[in-house]
C-alpha cells in the first residue's frame, strides 16, 4: 500500500500577461524559464527562497511562445513559437540575447528539445514535420526533415542518454527516430499506437528504457523498450527496439492531460491536466517491469484556477515542482511524502 | 474568402425565435447570486450571425437552448450546434465563433466545450477534435483575417 503525499504551494509567480504555456528548469535547478501568449520569456530565480523575475526576454518572437527549453550546459535557451520560428538565446554578453533564429517550418512550432549532448536540437510543428538541427560553434544546420506523422506534431523529447528522439502527435501516435548509420539520415524506427486521441506530451524515465505519455483521451500510458535480442521473446525488426504499452492509467483524469514529467531522481510522475489538477503517480514496490503497477499518491485540486499546461520536476532538488497555467501564473510546489 | 459567391445552402429553413427572457425579481436583486443557466448561455450565442446568410444561428436552428448544458458549480458549459447541412464547410467557423463569443462573455473559470450535434455532419469527429484543441484554437485566433471574419459573425446583427 502506498501512502498519499501532499503538495505544498511555495510561491505564486505572477508577471506574464495571459496564458502561460510552458516552464523549463535550468539543468542545475537554480532558475526557471517560462513563456506564454504575451510573447515573452521570463527567467525566475530564488533569492533567499523568494522567487523573482531576473530577466524578461522580448522581441524574439512575433506570436505566442509555446515552449522553452534550456540546453544541458545551461548557457542557451531555445524557444518555439507560433510565428513558425525557433529562437536560440545565449548569454555570452552577460545578458540573454537572441543570436540565432531557426526557420523552415511552414507554420506554428509546437515544441523544441535539446539532446543530452547539447549538439542536436529537435523542433516540431503543425506542418506535421519534425526537424533535427545540428549545433556547432553557435551555427545551426538542419540535419533532417522527417515527415512521419500524418497530423500536427505536439511534442519532441530526446532520450536522456542517447541520440534517440521521440515525438507525440494529434494523429494519436508517438514515433521514435534514430540516425541511420549508413546514410546518416534520420528515420522513424518505431510507431507507438494505443492512445485514442491527441498525444500531448511524453517523458522518458532516467534509463531511457521507459516512457510515459499523456493524451486527450484522459489516460496516462507507460511504455517499455524491448531491444533486439530481448530475453522474453518480443520480436524486433532491423535490430531496432520496439516499444510496448505495459500500463494504462485511466479513470484518474477528467479532462485532457497536457503535460507529464518523469522525475529522474525520485522516479515519480507528475501530470498537468485540463481539470486544473496536478497529480503525482508512484510505481508500486513489487511492480513487475513487464506489467508495472502505478498508484496515484497525490491529487492537488484547484492547483490552478484554469487548465494546467505544463509541469516539471526540478532536476536537482528532489520533490520541487513548477507548473504553468491558463490562469497566467507559474507556481512552485514541494511534494512531501 | 469568397464565401458569399456560392451559397452552399441556397434556401435554408427558417425557425421561429424564442421569446425574450423574463427577468425575475430575484435576478434583479444584486445580493442574490444567480448561477449561469442554459438560457443565459443561449442568449449569449443566439444572435451570432451565420457566415453566409443574413440570419442568426437561432433563426437557422444551428443553436438551441435544449442543446446547451450548464453546470455552474462545476464550471462546465457544453454547447452542441447543428450545421444546416451535413457537408457544411462553414461548420468550423461557426463552432469557432460560438467558442470565441463564450470565451469573451463567460468568466474564465468555465470549461467550454463546443461540439456538433451527433449525426448532423459528415466530418463530425474531425471537427469536434479540432474545436476541442485549445492550442489550435489559440493559434487560429492569432490569425487577424480569421479574427475579423469571426468578429463579423459575433457582432450585433447589422442587417
Amino acid at each position: 500500500m502506498l501512502t498519499m503525499g501532499s503538495l505544498e504551494l511555495k510561491q505564486n509567480l505572477s508577471g506574464h500577461r495571459g496564458r502561460v504555456w510552458s516552464i523549463c528548469w535550468h539543468p542545475k535547478g537554480t532558475s526557471l524559464a517560462s513563456c506564454g501568449e504575451d510573447k515573452t520569456i521570463r527567467i525566475w530565480q530564488a533569492t533567499n527562497s523568494n522567487w523573482i523575475t531576473t530577466m524578461i526576454l522580448t522581441e524574439g518572437h512575433t506570436r505566442t511562445i509555446r515552449e522553452v527549453a534550456w540546453s544541458p550546459c545551461g548557457s542557451y535557451i531555445a524557444s518555439a513559437s507560433f510565428d513558425a520560428t525557433t529562437a536560440i538565446w545565449d548569454r555570452r554578453s552577460g545578458e540573454f540575447e537572441c543570436n540565432a533564429t531557426l526557420e523552415g517550418h511552414e507554420n506554428e512550432v509546437k515544441s523544441v528539445s535539446w539532446s543530452s549532448s547539447g549538439h542536436l536540437l529537435a523542433t516540431c510543428s503543425r506542418d506535421k514535420s519534425v526537424w533535427i538541427w545540428e549545433a556547432k560553434d553557435d551555427e545551426y544546420e538542419c540535419a533532417s526533415v522527417i515527415n512521419a506523422h500524418t497530423q500536427d506534431v505536439k511534442k519532441v523529447r530526446w532520450h536522456p542518454n542517447e541520440d534517440v528522439l521521440a515525438s507525440a502527435s494529434y494523429d494519436n501516435t508517438v514515433k521514435i527516430y534514430k540516425e541511420d548509420m549508413i546514410d546518416t539520415d534520420w528515420t522513424c524506427i518505431h510507431t507507438l499506437t494505443s492512445h485514442t486521441s491527441t498525444v500531448w506530451s511524453l517523458s522518458f524515465d532516467k534509463t531511457g528504457e521507459r516512457m510515459v505519455t499523456v493524451s486527450d483521451d484522459k489516460t496516462v500510458k507507460i511504455w517499455q523498450e524491448y531491444k533486439s535480442g530481448n530475453t522474453i521473446g518480443i520480436s524486433t525488426a532491423n535490430n531496432d527496439s520496439v516499444w510496448k504499452c505495459v500500463c494504462t492509467l485511466s479513470g484518474y483524469h477528467t479532462r485532457t492531460i497536457y503535460d507529464v514529467d518523469w522525475c529522474k531522481i525520485t522516479g515519480l510522475i507528475v501530470t498537468a491536466c485540463g481539470d486544473d489538477i496536478i497529480r503525482i503517480f508512484k510505481e508500486e514496490s513489487d511492480s513487475d517491469i513487464h506489467e508495472p503497477t502505478f498508484s496515484m499518491i497525490c491529487s492537488m485540486n484547484n492547483a490552478h484556477t484554469q487548465d494546467v499546461n505544463s509541469t516539471q520536476w526540478n532536476p536537482a532538488i528532489a520533490g520541487q515542482i513548477a507548473s504553468a497555467s491558463d490562469d497566467g501564473l507559474v507556481k512552485i510546489w514541494f511534494y512531501n511524502e | 474568402m469568397t464565401m458569399m459567391d456560392n451559397l452552399e445552402n441556397i434556401n435554408p429553413k427558417l425557425y421561429k425565435k424564442v421569446e425574450d427572457r423574463q427577468v425575475t425579481a430575484a435576478e434583479e436583486d444584486e445580493d442574490i447570486v444567480d448561477a449561469f443557466d442554459a438560457r443565459e448561455v443561449f442568449d449569449i450565442i443566439r444572435n451570432i450571425n451565420d457566415p453566409e446568410h443574413p440570419l442568426t444561428l437561432e433563426e437557422l436552428n444551428v443553436v438551441e437552448q435544449n442543446l446547451i448544458e450548464v453546470n455552474d458549480a462545476e464550471n462546465i458549459v457544453n454547447v452542441k450546434f447543428t450545421p444546416t447541412i451535413p457537408h457544411c464547410s462553414m461548420a468550423t467557423l461557426i463552432g469557432l465563433s460560438i467558442r470565441v463569443q463564450l470565451l469573451r462573455a463567460l468568466p474564465p473559470r468555465f470549461k467550454v466545450c463546443v461540439e456538433i450535434t451527433p449525426g448532423t455532419h459528415i466530418s463530425e469527429t474531425a471537427l469536434n477534435k479540432q474545436l476541442a484543441d485549445k492550442e489550435r484554437v489559440a493559434a487560429a485566433l492569432e490569425n487577424s483575417h480569421l479574427v475579423e471574419v469571426i468578429n463579423n459573425c459575433v457582432c450585433v446583427s447589422k442587417y
